[in-house]
């Protein structure tokens, strides 16, 4: 338990870090919202003053991060110069989107990578393994944009799935049944630029992490002992082969998840990604730190998925913590 | 004759927070006290647990020990300064069981037995080669195998390469843990007796450990049984297989199979 | 003979070679052939290069990807196991024939609770209900930890000491009840006082299911009181073979012989505390250092002749059950 506690503590103050460094370098950033509104000669300067007033950008840079805090802890997260509102709903909505991509990309990557990355490191060297070794390798050099944009051609040019959006225009009218899904067909293309543009990568490092295993005596003495082969592998290499691999799915989350802000963008996907883009254009300040503080809760988020799970799956890890 | 080495009180205590991986081989020491006199051997033979690996680590300085004196001529090694120390380090020289660990894989024999030499500095490149074929010969290799990499040694090759590195610095005293374990028994027999020879060539002073009390008792002028942190019994070899006294001692013979035993044993079935 | 009608293993003339990156075979094992009663304790004595890990895993094919059986036959309960199927082998493995590996902290899953490693080896050859696999692995657990079965049950291989460790590995070989267990040098890296422990394990293992065993080692003085016979390899080649009583009491062949003499004798040191060198065999067993023709042992040997660079000596019987491959035994 102990252990935990530390994983949460270091995770906390690794968010405050980061809510620190995103405030003081957008802030520092030349320019602002109301910079904008200045060119406009119909707004008064007066009331510029009374927005600078309103939104505390005359007060020092560290008044302004406490009242930022005092607001977080309201729920609130600051005001969106934009949209006139408090920024934690207008996050919120987006963040549930972008969530649903990563996870659903995230569990479709790994249920893939794991048979074929066993299938490979079981087939080491032969036919199967090289012509799958070839497919990753030009999956790497590939890069995710152009992963994108092509996938969005092929669905543009053949018209099976839709090019982009979440919903159909009309999905208030839908019964249930058809919104499940019409989400899911929307859903298809930007899942499979996720999950093609991070597969490579996962598929190399389980079959190296299975291949490593593959040749020690406890898996010959299991063998010997009669062990059945998809038990062998499935059961006693892939337990074995855990640990690297677990990284590794934290890791994947960070990934995908910066990974779907830019497919977001490309396929129009109501998410984090084309809200932060906008945000960032608009100098839209307070939704810029939200998004990038959001962001790095969920890769912490990942991270201490992946610790939970590398506590549960090997003992000596329980050991040398001490157990709690 | 003064001794070469006398230990006094040696004490070491491990607190919990001990690398996992290192807990079965590392256990604490509690009060142990001997001499040793230069060109002879002292067999330290125990089960696993019984502190023998942590002597050997203590008195090599790779471990600090929580209390009591490593003399080794005059000098208490565990009260000098980390200069002084890094001085007197290369006289101790430890030899493990399986030199495949401390052997860098990537470097020839050659490499391997001339890097001790170069850290030293006195030698000149041509020094240092004809120095280097001088202690492959010592062990009883030849100049053939210098670009070979341990990997293409045997196992009695390497354990002799690493006696030889060890040779190098010039030390007085060599500490062999279970430097013999790992061997085939015809390979052990050459190994000790080759440990026996540079005993008499140059004046050598081993610590034999060893859980192999028949070898213990071949090579060594005194035995010291360890059991839990301590020695519980320490005398002259002969003596500590005619007339043990500690039980644990006994226990060790109980358990030593001896081949004169097997012989025996075989004749009357 | 009728000596073969009742054999449990019939091992005839085994060839294994493995092939190294060069392509270039090494010939592990030649002409090996051996037989085993139900209920013997075979010895298996050999060094490193001697072959004897080469035999005990070309037995159940568990050789590495580079190794292969280039001739001959493994009889087992009437059946060649070198002709066998994949599903019948995996049938033979670990239920009719078990394997013991030589180190215990390497051939235990490291993060599988000991009592779940042994219960897969009986889910793996029988198919029983959840409740009574539980209770049978209990069961098997039990003949080897009689007083803490619980405890160890649920410990991982790194919370047990090795002594436990191979008791847990004996457990599963014994798990489903075979009639042979091949045993690697068990008890090579435990503790003086663990290994005659484990030998004891293995001596009422033996008398309670009437196990016939494989054990194999490099050190003779284990045999002792333990095996019924032994069999001696060198090179890859049996160099003698005979009744445990005879080969250890008086062994023939100039291998056996300088072998024995190798070991210390701490009993016969003389009283003086004079120290007297071992009498080791020069050289060593390295295949590289393997002579390409006649004899393996002809360059480290003492008695060597001129015919032993000629050809290889084939085993010749002496006496009632001995039997020595040396030029000095032809007539």
């Amino acid at each position: 338990m102990r252990y935990f506690l530390r994983r949460l503590g270091h995770a906390f103050l690794m968010l405050i870090g980061v809510s620190l460094l995103s405030f003081f370098f957008t802030t520092l950033a030349p320019g602002n919202y109301l910079d904008e509104m200045r060119l406009d000669p119909q707004i008064a300067p007066e009331t510029l003053a009374a927005l600078r007033a309103q939104y505390q950008l005359d007060q020092p840079l560290p008044v302004r991060y406490v009242s930022w805090l005092n607001s977080l802890i309201h729920g609130k997260m600051g005001f969106s110069f934009a949209y006139n509102s408090p920024v934690a709903p207008l996050l919120m909505v987006r963040a549930r989107n972008t969530l649903l991509l990563t996870i659903i990309a995230t569990l479709f990557a790994w249920g893939l990578a794991l048979p074929l990355g066993v299938w490979s490191a079981e087939h080491l060297g032969r036919l199967p393994d090289r012509l799958l070794s070839w497919g990753t390798a030009v999956g790497l050099v590939l890069p995710d944009l152009a992963l994108a944009l092509g996938l969005l051609l092929l669905a543009v040019k053949t018209g099976w799935l839709p090019p982009g959006g979440m919903v159909s225009v009309d999905f208030e009218s839908f019964s249930l049944l058809h919104k499940l899904g019409d989400l899911l067909q929307h859903m298809i293309l930007p899942v499979a630029a996720l999950v093609l543009s991070s597969l490579p990568l996962l598929v190399r490092h389980v079959r190296a992490a299975v291949a490593d295993v593959l040749g020690a005596p406890f898996l010959v003495a299991a063998k010997g002992h009669g062990i059945p082969k998809r038990r062998l592998l499935y059961h006693y290499a892939l337990r074995a082969a855990a640990n690297p691999l677990i990284s590794l799915f934290g890791f994947s989350v960070g990934t995908l998840l910066s990974g779907s802000l830019l497919v977001e963008v490309v396929m129009s996907w109501p998410g984090l990604g084309p809200f932060l883009l906008e945000a960032i254009l608009a100098r839209d300040l307070y939704v810029v730190i939200g998004g990038v503080l959001l962001s790095t809760l969920f890769l912490l988020g990942g991270n201490f998925l992946a610790d939970v799970f590398l506590y549960w799956a090997d003992p000596r890890i329980r050991k040398e913590n001490g157990a709690g | 004759m003064q001794p070469l080495l006398n230990v006094e009180n040696l004490v070491k205590r491990y607190d919990g927070k001990r690398l996992v991986a290192l807990q079965d081989e590392l256990s604490a020491l509690d009060g142990v006290s001997f001499s040793l006199f230069p060109a002879t051997t002292l067999a330290v033979v125990g089960e696993s647990g019984s502190g023998k690996s942590t002597l050997a680590l203590c008195l090599a300085c790779l471990e600090p020990p929580t209390a009591g004196c490593i003399w080794l001529e005059g000098k208490n090694l565990v009260a000098l300064g980390e200069a002084e120390r890094r001085k007197v380090r290369p006289q101790i020289q430890l030899i493990f069981q399986d030199p495949a660990n401390s052997l860098n894989p990537r470097w020839n024999v050659l490499e391997i037995l001339t890097e001790p030499l170069r850290l030293q500095g006195k030698f000149n490149s041509e020094g240092i080669e004809r120095r280097a074929s001088c202690l492959l010969e010592q062990v009883g290799l030849s100049m053939h195998i210098a670009t070979r990499s341990p990997a293409e040694l045997s196992g009695g090759q390497r354990q002799r390469l690493a006696i030889a590195r060890a040779l190098a610095p010039g030390p007085k005293l060599l500490i062999l843990d279970e430097a013999l374990s790992a061997l085939d028994c015809s390979v052990q027999a050459q190994i000790a007796n080759l440990l026996m020879e540079l005993q008499t060539s140059l004046g050598m002073t081993y610590l034999f450990i060893t859980h192999d009390l028949a070898m213990g008792v071949h090579i060594a002028d005194e035995i010291a049984v360890m059991h839990q942190g301590r020695i519980v019994e320490l005398g002259p070899a002969e003596k500590i297989v005619t007339s043990p006294h500690h039980e644990m001692t006994r226990q060790l013979l109980a358990a030593t199979p001896s081949i004169a035993q097997a012989t025996r044993l075989a004749r009357e079935p | 003979m009728g000596l073969e009608m009742t054999a449990l293993l019939a091992v005839q003339d085994l060839h294994v070679s493995y092939r190294s990156r060069g392509g270039i075979a090494f010939q592990a094992l030649t002409g090996v052939s051996f037989q085993l009663m139900p209920g013997e304790i075979l010895g298996v004595l050999g060094e490193s290069g001697s072959g004897k890990s080469t035999l005990a895993a070309s037995l159940l094919r568990l050789l590495p990807e580079h190794g292969q059986i280039t001739k001959g036959s493994v009889l087992f309960e009437g059946k060649d196991i070198l002709q066998a199927g994949s599903v019948e082998l995996q049938g033979i493995r670990g239920s009719r024939i078990s394997l013991i590996f030589q180190e215990p902290s390497l051939a235990l899953h490291p993060t599988m609770r000991a009592g779940e490693q042994v219960r897969q080896v009986l889910a793996a050859h029988e198919s029983l209900p959840k409740r009574v696999l539980k209770e049978k692995t209990r069961q098997v657990l039990a003949t080897v930890f009689p007083e803490e079965e619980g405890r160890i049950s649920h410990s991982y291989p790194h919370q047990l000491s090795g002594g436990q460790r191979q008791r847990v590995l004996i457990a599963q070989s014994i798990a489903c009840g075979p009639s042979l267990i091949i045993a690697d040098e068990p008890t090579a890296s435990l503790d003086p006082t663990t290994q005659m422990e484990i030998l004891g394990v293995f001596q009422s293992l033996r008398e309670k299911l009437d196990l016939a065993m494989i054990f194999i080692t490099h050190n003779p003085a284990l045999l002792a009181g333990f095996a019924d016979r032994v069999l001696v390899l060198y090179g890859g080649r049996i160099v003698e073979v005979g009744a445990a009583a005879t080969v250890l009491a008086s062994p023939q062949h100039p291998y056996t012989k300088a072998l024995f003499r190798s070991v210390p004798r701490p009993l016969e040191r003389p009283r003086n505390g004079e120290k007297v060198k071992l009498p080791a065999i020069p050289g060593d067993s390295l295949p590289s250092s393997l002579p390409s023709e006649g004899c393996p042992f002809e360059p480290r040997c003492a008695d060597r002749m001129d015919l032993c660079r000629k050809r290889e000596p084939e085993l010749i019987r002496i006496g009632g059950t001995q039997a020595v491959s040396c030029f000095k035994f032809e007539s």
